[in-house]
């Protein structure tokens, strides 16, 4: 293993570090309900993180089904967080001001720096854009802890807080990419392909373009999920249609997943950002966002339409 | 029957369709079309373990999480609060248009704003009603609504248009991990930076959006006042 390699293996179980202490967080918890299935959810993936690369491939695979019927059954819940006390919070934003957006500008900064670094200095080659992302994390993070002299310990206590915020859902990224990779294994994408080729002509670069955007918003619309759109589309369409045929791989890829998002501001399937908000506004019309959203989400997803065809190829 | 194959497809979309439980769904979806490909158990639980574990990459956000929520115990909520506040005076849509800048730039910096609970009906929806309140007296219910969805949507459109412009979102690894899982070396720094421009249009397109809001809002107002005379 190269030193790349080992340095993305200490990242990923710092992950299942985190993930550990999630659960750690809920064992301790007198108030914590469905307390064995959330720890065992949390340790079991934490597991994943830190021994997947070692141990055999089918057991990892009995993990993943494992964690999913703890979510199937709904056993994983939030236990307890120390969420800050908003008097405090308050006194310290004056006290530091504008300059606690420093961290925050750091962890993008210093990413995007160490990877540029990483891909022009063959010294540094170990800093891959997926390194640079742990370092970024880890860099920002010194540099907040310096300027606020916060106790160190809040790095735990507010990393599993988020970490248990987000819930099991932060895997679903991870699993949607695995599934796509399944599916393409199993051919699942030629068969797609081979109905879309009655739909899109050979060589019909502009058709491709609009079948592949138009698809990634429908299905999200239908899904109410750009994540899961994305990994279909981009097996049964954006690959066959777009990227064997010469376009560029980081353009498709991009402009694919945003377009599925002018189908999330379209449909009542994405509750939480066009249905639970009308009510938390207390709008009378509980279509209003969408009816606000609909002429942006057409006009953006035209001029991704425009984009791909003149960018990717 | 290559039709079959499809099956996997057809659990994803029904199981998001009705809402039942994400994780399960997909992995239902992948149990399945191992089943219909006629691989062994044994080896559909291999296939899922080894994508599983190369695919780790798309998890990498959680590495972020530590310092931002160190940075939101320290003010950082309160601080964007603060920048918001400090717009006096201006009309509606110019609200809304600067909380979408806001939300556009957090987004691509990974900022949390705590989103429609926590920013924008305790801060955008009152200012945003508060100056049509200044400029029209009372303001009818329909006019309230299109304040409010307008209100909503700017949170929506700065949150998905420009969060792929951090390397280490989700949304950004998710693409990195499956375009890299098909054999296409595509890295988070390059997919970032072609989120730029999509990020950017979202943002010309709310000025479009916002400044033509003041005008409805006129109309409207106007339309209703002229209806009670």
């Amino acid at each position: 293993m190269n030193f790349s390699v080992v340095l993305a293996e200490i990242f990923y179980s710092i992950i299942g570090i985190v993930f550990i202490l999630v659960g750690v967080k809920a064992l301790k918890d007198p108030t914590a309900q469905k307390k064995g299935t959330t720890v065992a959810f949390w340790f079991i993936l934490g597991f994943t993180f830190i021994f997947g690369k070692y141990i055999p491939e089918w057991l990892t695979g009995l993990c993943v089904v494992a964690i999913a019927v703890l979510t199937a059954i709904n056993g994983v819940v939030q236990s307890a967080n120390d969420v800050p006390d908003h008097k405090e919070v308050r006194a310290r934003a004056d006290k530091f001001g504008y300059r606690i957006f420093i961290p925050a500008l750091c962890l993008a900064l210093v990413a995007v720096l160490a990877a540029t670094l990483g891909s022009s200095v063959k010294a540094l080659s170990w800093m891959t854009a997926n390194n640079a992302i742990g370092i970024s994390g880890v860099v920002a993070l010194v540099v907040a802890l310096l300027m606020t002299k916060a106790p160190a310990k809040y790095a735990v206590v507010d990393g599993t807080r988020l970490m248990d915020n987000v819930g099991p859902i932060g895997i679903l990224p991870q699993l949607l990419s695995a599934l796509g990779a399944l599916f393409t294994a199993a051919g699942v994408g030629d068969v797609i392909a081979k109905g879309m080729a009655a739909i899109i002509p050979a060589n019909a670069r502009l058709i491709a373009c609009i079948v592949y955007c138009v698809a990634m918003a429908l299905f999200t619309i239908i899904m109410g999920n750009g994540f899961a759109a994305f990994s279909v589309i981009t097996v049964g369409v954006g690959i066959p249609f777009l990227i064997m045929q010469g376009a560029n791989p980081v353009i498709v890829g991009a402009l694919g997943l945003t377009a599925g998002y002018c189908g999330t501001l379209c449909t009542p399937m994405a509750a939480n950002f066009n249905i639970m908000p009308a009510a938390l506004l207390e709008v009378k019309n509980k279509y209003a966002i969408i009816k606000s959203q609909l002429p942006v989400a057409c006009v953006m997803l035209v001029i991704h339409i425009i984009l791909l065809y003149f960018f990717a190829f | 029957m290559e039709v079959l194959k499809l099956i996997g497809v057809v659990v994803v979309i029904v199981g998001f369709a009705i809402k039942f439980d994400t994780i399960a769904t997909v992995v239902i979806a992948g149990l399945v079309t191992g089943l219909v490909a006629g691989m062994p158990i044994s080896e559909i639980l291999g296939v899922l373990g080894r994508y599983f574990v190369s695919n780790r990459t798309a998890t990498l956000f959680v590495l972020t999480l530590p310092v931002i929520g160190v940075c939101e115990r320290y003010g950082l909520k309160e601080k964007a609060i603060d920048l918001i506040r400090s717009m006096k005076n201006a009309s509606t849509g110019r609200v809304i248009l600067a909380y979408q800048a806001i939300r556009t730039l957090a987004a691509a910096f990974s900022v949390r704003l705590g989103g429609h609970p926590q920013f924008v009906r305790p801060v955008v929806v009152p200012m945003a009603e508060g100056a049509a309140m200044a400029k029209y007296g009372d303001i009818p219910e329909k006019v309230s609504d299109e304040i409010r969805g307008a209100s909503a949507a700017s949170e929506n459109y700065g949150n998905f248009y420009a969060q792929n412009c951090f390397m280490g979102a989700s949304g950004t690894l998710l693409i990195v991990s499956t375009l890299v899982a098909q054999g296409y070396d595509v890295t988070a720094l390059q997919i970032a930076t072609w989120s730029i421009p999509i990020a950017v249009i979202s943002f010309v397109v709310g000025i479009v959006r916002n400044l033509t809001l003041d005008r409805k809002l006129d109309r409207m107002v106007e339309a209703e006042k002229g209806g009670a005379k």
